[in-house]
C-alpha cells in the first residue's frame, strides 16, 4: 500500500466514461461480436397469425437449401422446464398468443442462408378469431392482484364520490396514450455456446445475474452452470431488463445443433417480442376549491396484456404520493387481449400516468386561473398522503422555482393561443416530474493488487449509462485513492451477484455493495500495516441486510420540465422549440454522464409527445408500423434546446452515496409539459397522444 | 437471402437488352429502395443490372434554358445545383426535403422516381396487398390509411407515391427520357406515375425492361418564385404527410400563371390542374386562393383514417401561395 493520502473525492466529478476510447475505437465488444468456433446462425420464424395453433411445419424446401443445420419447432424442439413467465416457453406449445411469436427457429452456416431457409419455412395454422383492441368498456377488464413490481392494484382514501359532487371545480377528462415500443440502438443478441460444463451466453442484457438465474432452470442446470456474459451493451430502456424469449431461443437451439448459436432479433422482430409500453386509457378527476386546493384526486387506467403473460404497468401510482388530498382513489384495470406482452420501458408507469395526472393538474390550473406553478405548490404534501411516511427529501417547489426562474416563467401570459412569432402559435407549459428511490440487494469483491491497484467485482451493467465509470468514482473515493488506481469489472455473470439495471436502482444497489467491499478492504489493509502480499488482499460485501432493513421513509425524486413549443395555426405541426429540466435527485455522481441520461430521457418523452406510437392492426393483430422509417423517434432536428439542472440535495436517508436514480426521471412529465405547451399556444387541449398535424389541423 | 446476380451494365442500350422480356431483372442504381425492398423480400429479383454507372451523372443546359438532368445524378447534387437552385428553387428544396443527407447522397434521379410506396402492407410480405400480389386484396382501404390517398384511388389500391422530388416535377411539367427495346421515348410530367385503376402492380407507365436515362426540365420563366412546403410529422427524415409545390407568377396583384402539385395525395404526384385553372387571371388574394384549392379538392375522397389531409392540403396551399405573392 504505497499511497494513503486521500486525493480529492472524485464522486461528483464529471469523469469522462472510463470505457470510452474502446467504445469509440470499436474495441469494446457487444453480444454479436462475439465468434466462438464452429459458429452457426439461428433465424426465428414469427406466427403470422394472431391467435390459433401451429398445426403442422413443412421444411422440406428449407432444409434442400446449401448450409441448413437445423429446422426447429414445437414438434421437435428439446423440452425445456416450464417457466413462470410463460414468454420463455419457447417452442413448447402448439399454441400462439400474439401475432410475431416465435414458432419455430433455421439453423444455417451463414446468416444469408438461415434467412432465406426461414423464409422458406411453411407453417400451417388452425386460426382462431382475434382480438386486440383496447377499450375501457371492455368487458375482459378485470383487477389484477398487483400492479408491478408489487403495489396494489387499487388505493381508496376518504369519500372521493362524495368529495367530487361538493367540489367548486371539477376536472375530468379522459387521456390516451399509444402502445410504444423500446429501440435501443443494438437489438437484442445472443451467441450461446453450450460446453462441457454448462452454458455459456454472451447476452445483450441489463442483468447478467438476472439472466443466468433465469435461464439455468430452464435447462435444468444448477445456475453456476450457466455463464452469462455481457459487458458492453447499446441501450436498452427497460426491454433488456427481464429476460424473454430470444436468449432462450438461442440456447434452445445451440443445444439442438450442438453448436454455438448466434442470434440476433432484427427490428421488425422488435416490435412483436420484447415487449413494449402498454397502451392506457386514464380517465382523471380532480376536485378542488376555488383556490385550487386539492380536495379529491380520482385516477383510473385501463390497460392491456397478452394471453401468456400478465403484466400489470402500475400507471397510477405516481398520483398516490404527488398531491395532498384527503380523498383518493387510484385503480388499475386489465385486458388479456391477443397481443404481445407489454414490458418494461423507460419509468414504467410513471410516465403514461404523470402524462395524464400533470395535464389534469394544467386543466385545473386553468380552471381556477391560477398559475400551474402556484397551483402545484399550494397542493404540496407535508408527508407521503398514502402512508404518512416522511419525505427522505423532497424538492418539488425547489425544481419549479429554479426552472421558473432559469425559463422565464414570471413574464409568461396565461391566456392561451394569442402569441404569433413568424407566423407560428408559441407556447409554454410545464409539468412535475417523480420517479420512486429503489435499492436491492447485491454482492461485490474488492481487491488490493501488490502494484498498488486495486480491482471491484461485481455483476453489474452498463448499458450505456456510465454505470460503470459512477462505480469507479464510487469506489475510488471509498478506498481514498485517485480513480485511475481502480479497475471496475462488470457484465458477466461470474462476478458477484448484482442487481439490474432498471428502476433506476443500478447506481443505488450497487454503489452501496461496492462501498461497503472497499470499506472492509480498507480496514482489512489497516489490520495489516497497509501492507499487500504479492497474491494481493479480497473482500466481499453482501448488502442483503442492510437494504432490507432501511429507515421509514418515503423515498422519491422529483422534477420540474419546462416546454416551449412552436405551433403552424395552418399544418398544426409542433415543434419544441426549448425544454428545460430540473431536477431534484440526491447527490449527483457524475454531471457528465447524469446530463446525458437526464436529457436523454427528456428527449425520449418529447418523442412520445409528439411522435411515437406503435400502430396496432386491427386485421391482422400486429404492431404495424415495425420499422424506423415509420415508427418515429425523434431526430437530431426535433431537439433544438435541451438543459438539464439539478438542485442541491443532501438526504442522508438513501444509501452510502446519498445518491437517487436518475435514469429514469427524465422522461416522466416531459410529454404532459410538451402537451400542456400546446394548450397554451393554440388553446387546443390535445388528450390523445402523439400531437400530431392530425389532432389539431382544422 | 435469396441468391441473385449482379451484372454493371456498360451502356444504356445493353442495359435494356439485358433486362428486356426477363421480369426477374431490375435496375439498381443507389440501392436506398430496391435493397431494403429485396431484404424485405418484396423484391425478389433474380438479375440485378447495376446502372448507376452508365446513366448520366450530370446537369446539363441546352441552348433554350432547358435543363437535362441525367437520371444517374445524386439527389444531394440535383439539389445543390446552381442553376436548379436559381431558376427551380421548389425542386431542390423538394430534393432536400426528403430522406436523409447520407440517402440523398446515394440515391439516383432515376431512381427516386421509381421509388416504391410506403404504404405499410405492401412492405410486409405476411399480409395480402393488391400492388405485391395482384387479386391478394388491399388491407389498407379498411385498415391503417392515414397516410394514404385522397384523391384518385381505385378500390383495388389506395397508395400514395412517396417522392418529393417526382411532385416538383410534375408541377415543373419535367419530361422523362427513356430507353426501350424499341429505341427512346419521352413520357411527360405528370404522366410517368399512374392512377391505380384495377392495375395497382404498375406504379408507372414505363414497360418492362425500359430504363430511364434522364429527366428534361424545360424553361418555365416565373419558376424562379417558387415553393416545396412539405408538411411531415417529424422535423426531418419523414416522408410527407402532404406536400404542395408551387410556381407563381402575379403581377398588378392579379394572377398570371401558376403551376401547383400536391404530394401525398395520390397514386402519382398530382398537378392541380383545376386550382391553376381557377387562378390564372384571379386576384391574387387569399379568398381566391382559397377557392382554388377547394375547386381542386372537390374531387377528394377520404379514407376513414385520413379525412384530415383535405383541411392540411387547403391550407398549406393557401399559405404558400400567400407567402409566395407577398414576396412578388
Ligand atoms: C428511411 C428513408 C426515408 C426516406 N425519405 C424520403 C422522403 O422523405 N422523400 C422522398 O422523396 N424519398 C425518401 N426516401 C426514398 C429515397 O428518395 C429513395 O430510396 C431513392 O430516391 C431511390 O433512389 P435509388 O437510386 O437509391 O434507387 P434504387 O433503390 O436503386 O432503385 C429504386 C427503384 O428504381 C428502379 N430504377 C433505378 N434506376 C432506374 C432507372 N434509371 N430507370 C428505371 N428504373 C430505375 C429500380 O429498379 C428500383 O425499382 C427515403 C428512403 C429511406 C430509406
Ligand atoms: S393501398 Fe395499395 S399498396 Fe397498400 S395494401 Fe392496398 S393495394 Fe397494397
Amino acid at each position: 500500500m504505497t499511497t494513503l493520502t486521500r486525493p480529492t473525492p472524485s464522486v461528483g466529478s464529471a469523469l469522462d466514461r472510463v470505457e470510452g476510447v474502446e467504445k469509440v475505437t470499436g474495441q469494446a465488444k457487444y453480444a454479436y461480436e462475439y465468434a466462438p468456433d464452429d459458429l452457426v446462425y439461428a433465424v426465428p420464424v414469427q406466427a403470422d397469425i394472431a391467435r390459433g395453433e401451429v398445426r403442422s411445419v413443412d421444411a422440406d424446401a428449407a432444409v434442400k437449401l446449401p448450409g441448413v443445420i437445423a429446422t426447429i419447432w414445437y414438434g421437435n424442439a428439446p423440452r425445456i422446464a416450464p417457466a413462470e413467465n410463460a414468454e420463455l416457453s419457447v417452442l413448447q406449445s402448439r399454441r400462439v398468443a400474439y401475432r410475431g411469436q416465435y414458432v419455430a427457429v433455421v439453423v444455417a452456416d451463414t446468416l444469408e442462408n438461415a434467412v432465406e431457409a426461414a423464409r422458406l419455412l411453411r407453417v400451417d395454422y388452425d386460426v382462431e378469431g382475434h382480438d386486440v383492441e383496447l377499450r375501457a368498456d371492455h368487458p375482459g377488464m378485470y383487477r389484477p392482484e398487483k400492479v408491478n413490481p408489487a403495489y396494489p392494484a387499487d388505493t381508496e382514501q376518504g369519500d372521493p364520490d362524495e368529495a367530487l359532487a361538493g367540489a367548486e371545480v371539477v376536472v375530468d377528462e379522459v387521456y390516451s396514450t399509444p402502445a410504444e415500443h423500446n429501440n435501443p440502438m443494438e437489438p437484442h443478441a445472443t451467441v450461446a455456446v453450450w460446453g462441457d460444463d454448462g452454458l455459456t451466453l454472451y447476452d445483450s442484457t441489463q442483468g447478467a445475474t438476472a439472466v443466468r438465474d433465469t435461464v439455468a432452470p430452464l435447462f435444468g442446470l444448477p445456475p453456476g452452470n450457466v455463464r452469462v456474459v455481457s459487458p458492453h451493451v447499446g441501450g436498452g430502456f427497460g426491454s433488456k431488463g427481464t429476460p424473454l424469449s430470444p436468449v432462450v431461443l438461442a440456447a434452445l437451439a445451440a443445444k439442438h445443433v450442438g453448436r454455438p448459436v448466434k442470434l440476433t432479433v432484427t427490428r421488425r422482430q422488435m416490435f412483436a417480442v420484447i415487449g413494449y409500453r402498454t397502451p392506457t386509457i386514464q380517465r382523471v378527476r380532480l376536485g378542488a376549491d376555488a383556490e385550487g386546493r386539492l380536495k379529491v384526486i380520482v385516477h383510473d387506467a385501463f390497460e392491456q396484456s397478452s394471453r401468456i403473460r400478465e403484466f400489470a404497468e402500475q400507471t397510477t401510482t405516481p398520483t398516490r404520493m404527488m398531491y395532498a388530498a384527503p380523498n383518493r382513489r387510484t385503480t388499475h384495470r386489465l385486458v388479456r387481449l391477443d397481443v404481445p406482452t407489454p414490458s418494461w420501458m423507460r419509468a414504467p408507469g410513471e410516465t403514461p400516468g404523470m402524462y395524464a395526472l400533470e395535464s389534469a393538474l394544467d386543466e385545473l390550473a386553468v380552471a381556477c386561473g391560477i398559475d400551474p406553478i402556484e397551483l402545484r405548490v399550494r397542493n404540496e404534501p407535508a408527508a407521503d398522503p398514502e402512508s404518512g411516511l416522511p419525505f427522505s427529501s423532497r424538492n418539488l417547489v425547489a425544481c419549479m422555482r429554479e426552472g421558473a426562474r432559469r425559463f422565464g416563467w414570471a413574464e409568461r401570459d396565461p391566456a392561451p393561443g394569442i402569441r404569433l412569432r413568424d407566423g407560428l402559435l408559441v407556447g409554454t407549459g410545464v409539468a412535475a416530474s417523480t420517479y420512486p428511490v429503489y435499492r436491492r440487494p447485491s454482492r461485490a469483491t474488492a481487491t488490493a493488487l501488490a502494484d498498488g491497484t486495486f480491482t471491484v467485482r461485481i455483476a453489474a451493467a452498463d448499458i450505456g449509462t456510465g454505470a460503470r465509470t459512477a462505480l469507479t468514482q464510487i469506489a475510488a473515493d471509498a478506498l481514498g485513492v485517485p480513480t485511475g488506481l481502480v479497475r471496475v469489472e462488470i457484465g458477466d455473470s461470474a462476478l458477484p451477484d448484482a442487481s439490474l439495471a432498471g428502476g433506476s436502482m443500478g447506481t443505488a444497489s450497487w454503489g452501496t455493495a461496492v462501498v461497503r467491499a472497499c470499506e472492509a478492504l480498507t480496514g482489512a489493509l489497516r489490520e495489516r500495516g497497509g501492507q499487500v502480499p504479492p497474491d494481493g488482499v479480497e473482500v466481499s460485501a453482501d448488502t442483503a441486510r442492510e437494504v432490507g432493513n432501511g429507515e421509514r421513509y418515503a423515498r422519491h425524486a422529483f422534477g420540474a420540465q419546462f416546454a416551449e413549443v412552436a405551433v403552424d395555426p395552418g399544418t398544426g405541426e409542433t415543434r419544441v422549440l426549448r425544454l428545460l429540466g430540473v431536477f431534484a435527485a440526491g447527490r449527483i455522481v457524475n454531471p457528465k454522464t447524469a446530463r446525458s441520461q437526464f436529457i436523454g430521457g427528456m428527449t425520449m418523452g418529447l418523442s412520445m409527445a409528439l411522435l411515437e406510437e406503435s400502430v396496432m392492426d386491427r386485421e391482422f393483430g400486429d404492431y404495424l408500423n415495425h420499422d424506423l422509417a415509420q415508427y418515429h423517434v425523434a431526430a437530431c432536428a426535433d431537439v433544438r434546446d435541451i438543459e438539464a439542472v439539478w438542485v442541491d440535495e443532501d438526504d442522508p436517508h438513501l444509501n452510502p452515496m446519498g445518491a437517487k436514480g436518475i435514469g429514469e426521471i427524465g422522461i416522466v412529465g416531459t410529454a404532459a409539459a410538451v402537451a400542456n405547451a400546446v394548450y397554451h399556444a393554440t388553446g387546443v387541449r390535445v388528450r390523445d397522444l402523439p400531437i400530431r398535424v392530425d389532432r389539431l389541423v382544422r | 437471402m435469396r441468391p441473385f446476380s449482379y451484372l454493371r451494365a456498360q451502356d444504356a442500350p445493353s442495359a435494356v437488352a439485358t433486362a428486356t422480356g426477363r421480369p426477374e431483372t431490375m435496375y439498381l442504381a443507389g440501392g436506398t429502395n430496391l435493397v431494403d425492398l429485396m431484404r424485405l423480400g418484396v423484391a425478389v429479383p433474380d438479375v440485378l443490372v447495376d446502372v448507376s454507372g452508365i446513366a448520366s451523372g450530370t446537369v446539363e443546359e441546352t441552348g433554350d434554358g432547358t435543363l437535362l438532368v441525367g437520371a444517374g445524378v445524386r439527389n444531394s447534387d440535383l439539389a445543390a445545383d446552381p442553376l436548379v437552385r436559381r431558376r427551380q428553387p421548389l425542386l431542390s428544396q423538394a430534393v432536400l426535403a426528403g430522406a436523409s443527407g447520407q440517402i440523398r447522397n446515394m440515391a439516383t434521379v432515376g431512381g427516386n422516381l421509381m421509388q416504391r410506396t410506403r404504404c405499410p402492407y405492401f412492405q410486409d410480405v405476411t399480409k395480402p396487398c393488391n400492388k405485391r400480389l395482384p387479386g391478394t386484396g388491399c388491407p389498407a382501404r379498411t385498415g391503417e390509411n392515414r397516410n394514404l390517398a385522397i384523391l384518385g384511388h381505385s378500390d383495388s389500391c389506395v397508395a400514395t407515391h412517396p417522392s418529393d422530388m417526382a411532385v416538383a416535377l410534375a408541377a415543373l411539367g419535367a419530361i422523362v427520357h427513356v430507353e426501350g427495346a424499341d429505341g427512346p421515348r419521352t413520357v411527360p410530367m405528370p404522366g410517368l406515375h399512374r392512377l391505380p385503376g384495377d392495375e395497382p402492380e404498375r406504379d408507372t407507365v414505363l414497360g418492362q425492361g425500359e430504363l430511364i436515362t434522364a429527366v428534361e426540365v424545360p424553361p418555365l420563366p416565373f419558376a424562379g418564385r417558387s415553393r416545396y412546403r412539405k408538411v411531415r410529422d417529424r422535423a426531418s427524415f419523414a416522408f410527407a404527410v402532404v406536400s404542395v409545390a408551387v410556381a407563381l407568377d402575379v403581377a398588378d396583384g392579379i394572377v398570371r400563371d401558376c403551376r401547383i402539385a400536391f404530394g401525398g395525395v395520390a397514386h402519382a404526384p398530382w398537378r392541380a390542374e383545376t386550382a391553376e385553372a381557377v387562378l390564372r387571371g384571379a386576384t391574387a388574394t387569399e379568398t381566391e386562393f382559397a377557392r382554388a384549392a377547394e375547386a381542386e379538392l372537390a374531387a377528394a375522397r377520404p379514407l376513414p383514417g385520413n379525412a384530415f389531409k383535405i383541411p392540411l392540403v387547403r391550407n398549406v396551399l393557401v399559405r404558400t401561395l400567400a407567402d409566395l405573392a407577398e414576396a412578388s
